[in-house]
């Protein structure tokens, strides 16, 4: 079905090609990533979520490793990669992009000092045992600071919670940045809404703790150890809440174009219908929303325990880590295969090996999970005595 | 317990944080909602205000001006700074074409679309050089601006490539220029105007389907069509203050 009584697949001529292909896909879902996991730190640290104490610390070195690469992918999409710093020496203030350089780098920056605050004490213990030329790493990073008292605990613990706090709403920030920047593209009837920035910021935080869940489950499983139940039942209660209204905003999106049946629906209507059919309504809604939602009700209501908890988590959670992967796809592709002729539809085509290709974006999705495994062998992540409960 | 270094180290803070306000202030001086509020718009009325005019009752759809400006611009292939539009109105729809921009012109339609034509006719399209481009409004980097003249133009040595501004245009009118790896679009021959000449594309075409001039020159053709008033814009619900006026311009039209 073509937009506007189109007898011909219609699109101009600069149109052919999808600017914003796989990297633009991948960037906002790693940033949702980094969001996410903080979240899940902070539930311990600012709420009091005492469930997730263990990994605490975990989510925190989660969200670094993929905040490390957070801006990978923006680097490879630049047709001018040289000059990416002219975000940072010329921000042009009336462009939301203008803020990215900021937004970032001071998140970056709070993760850092979080993480350095969380981890001194082990840095200190490390840089007094170890020799060499080790020790002289672990020397540095104690900053010069190599004694901990129960007073500087004290303080610690205060700024830690403090950071953790502000770290909330910085993240709402990093991340709702990225959905305005599509929300407020007027020339985009699939982005243009206010509901952008919320639903990326939702949808953030459900692949955070999906994805925690995932790696969590991983680790236990690769070293043998026990599985902290009364932490994953919580985390499946949490992550049902964050999906609910995550499916219910992005529903209500559609809904609302469909109902009000104004300008924008005459290209969503055939773009739901036509190119996005498959990925957007028949695997996004319908298979990788439907489905998680119905388990982590079943999980929240039934409480089920062991080996079937284990195995729901993680179908739910691999589900919603899919399910934001497809909608940064949809939204982000999906948005630019309307001509802005609003006469037609372009066509993404998928590339493996260029630039901007699915194989580096492979890559780049791994590398977080790398750089998890490398700072993994050197500090402590996951706490064994407590979680032994089970 | 203030020794010497914490001193210098108070002293060094204060001054930093002084330097930084300073610096917050004067950024915030320069910005664009701080010269409008204050009605400060920093330069005078500039010398020249220039407009373009499209006549879609003259254009033929040769496709000179698109031939023109690629070689004038170096367009790369695939790519247009310029295209013409081919509307067929019928009944059960509209059918548009624009194969390779127009730039060879037309083949002729298919016997069963012309025999239910109702209406037929061609559309250049250009960038608008809007008064209130959402172009320059996103670019990140300050590379796309608005000349004093209303040229949109972009700073091929500082533009970072990001294609924000190809997604802002409601116009389709930007793109990445292959070979240079930079945002790309009509620039109404500003490299022309500023030596005096006209744009390649009005230069070339034969119908004078396209005319460019100044509005602060009364005698101009394009100030007479704004002043007669029966011109219209390209999807004026976006607000641009596009100062590209067509004349005869349909509602089909997109």
């Amino acid at each position: 079905m073509l937009p506007n009584e189109s007898l011909l697949n219609y699109y101009f001529p600069n149109e052919a090609e999808v600017h914003w292909s796989l990297m633009i896909v991948i960037y906002p879902y790693i940033t949702g990533l980094v969001a996410g996991a903080f979240v899940v730190s902070s539930l311990y640290h600012v709420f009091q979520i005492k469930a997730f104490e263990n990994i605490s610390r975990f989510a925190l070195v989660a969200a670094f490793c993929f905040g490390l690469f957070a801006a990978v992918p923006l680097l490879m999409h630049l047709g001018q990669p040289f000059r990416a710093f002219n975000i940072f020496f010329t921000p042009h203030t009336t462009s939301a992009m203008s803020v990215f350089g900021f937004v970032y780098s001071s998140y970056m920056i709070l993760l850092m000092v979080e993480l350095w605050l969380v981890y001194r004490e082990h840095f200190i213990q490390k840089a007094k045992e170890t020799k060499g030329m080790a020790g002289w790493v672990w020397k540095s990073l104690t900053l010069g600071v190599t004694e901990y008292t129960p007073e500087a605990a004290r303080v610690d613990h205060k700024l830690t919670t403090f950071l953790a706090a502000l770290g909330i709403p910085w993240a709402c920030f990093l991340h709702g940045y990225v959905g305005f920047i599509f929300g407020s593209v007027k020339a985009n009837a699939w982005w243009a809404t206010p509901l952008q920035p919320i639903i990326f910021l939702m949808s953030a935080i459900v692949s955070g703790i999906a994805m925690l869940m995932l790696m969590y489950a991983f680790i236990r499983w690769r070293t043998k150890k026990p599985y902290d139940f009364p932490m994953i039942q919580k985390l499946m209660v949490f992550l049902w809440g964050f999906f609910i209204i995550d499916f219910f905003l992005e529903a209500l999106e559609i809904i609302y174009v469909a109902y009000e049946h104004g300008h924008h629906w005459s290209v969503i209507g055939p773009l739901l219908s036509g190119p996005l059919y498959g990925t957007f309504l028949i695997v996004q809604l319908l298979v990788l929303s439907v489905i998680p939602f119905l388990i982590l009700g079943y999980i929240t209501i039934f409480k089920p325990w062991g080996r079937l908890l284990l195995y729901l988590a993680n179908l739910a959670s691999l589900m919603l880590v899919l399910q934001v992967l497809f909608m940064r796809f949809n939204v982000v592709v999906g948005g630019q295969l309307i001509s802005k002729s609003d006469r037609g539809f372009t066509e993404f085509h998928w590339e493996f090996f260029a630039r901007e290709g699915v194989l580096p974006a492979i890559i780049i999705l791994s590398a977080p999970f790398v750089a998890f495994y490398v700072i993994s062998r050197f500090v402590p992540i996951l706490g064994d005595a407590p979680e032994a409960k089970q | 317990m203030t020794s010497p270094s914490s001193n210098a180290r108070r002293v060094f803070l204060q001054k930093l944080l002084a330097g930084s306000a300073a610096a917050g202030l004067f950024m915030v001086y320069r910005h664009p909602v701080v010269a409008a509020l204050t009605g400060d718009d920093g330069d005078k009325a500039p010398d020249h205000d220039f407009a373009f005019v499209v006549d879609i009752n003259r254009c033929i759809g040769c496709g000179q001006c698109v031939r023109a400006c690629n070689v004038e611009n170096n367009v790369p292939e695939g790519q247009f700074r310029t295209w013409i539009e081919r509307y067929v109105v019928t009944p059960s729809g509209v059918h548009i074409d624009s194969p390779q921009g127009g730039m060879n012109g037309f083949d002729e339609v298919d016997e069963s679309l012309a025999e239910e034509a109702l209406n037929t006719f061609f559309v250049p399209k250009l960038c608008n050089h809007c008064a209130e481009a959402p172009c320059i409004q996103v670019c990140p980097v300050g590379a796309t601006y608005r000349s004093p003249e209303g040229f949109v133009l972009v700073d091929s040595e500082h533009c970072i490539g990001c294609s924000y501004c190809v997604q802002a245009c409601p116009y389709g009118v930007r793109f990445i220029n292959h070979e240079k790896r930079i945002a790309d679009k009509c620039t109404w021959c500003y490299h022309r105007v500023s030596k005096g000449k006209l744009p390649a594309c009005v230069t070339v075409c034969p119908t004078q389907a396209r005319l460019f001039g100044d509005l602060n020159d009364p005698n101009s053709a394009v100030a007479k069509v704004r002043q007669a008033d029966n011109w219209d814009v390209l999807k004026p619900e976006a607000h641009t203050e596009s100062m590209c006026l067509y004349l005869g311009l349909q509602r089909v039209v997109v």
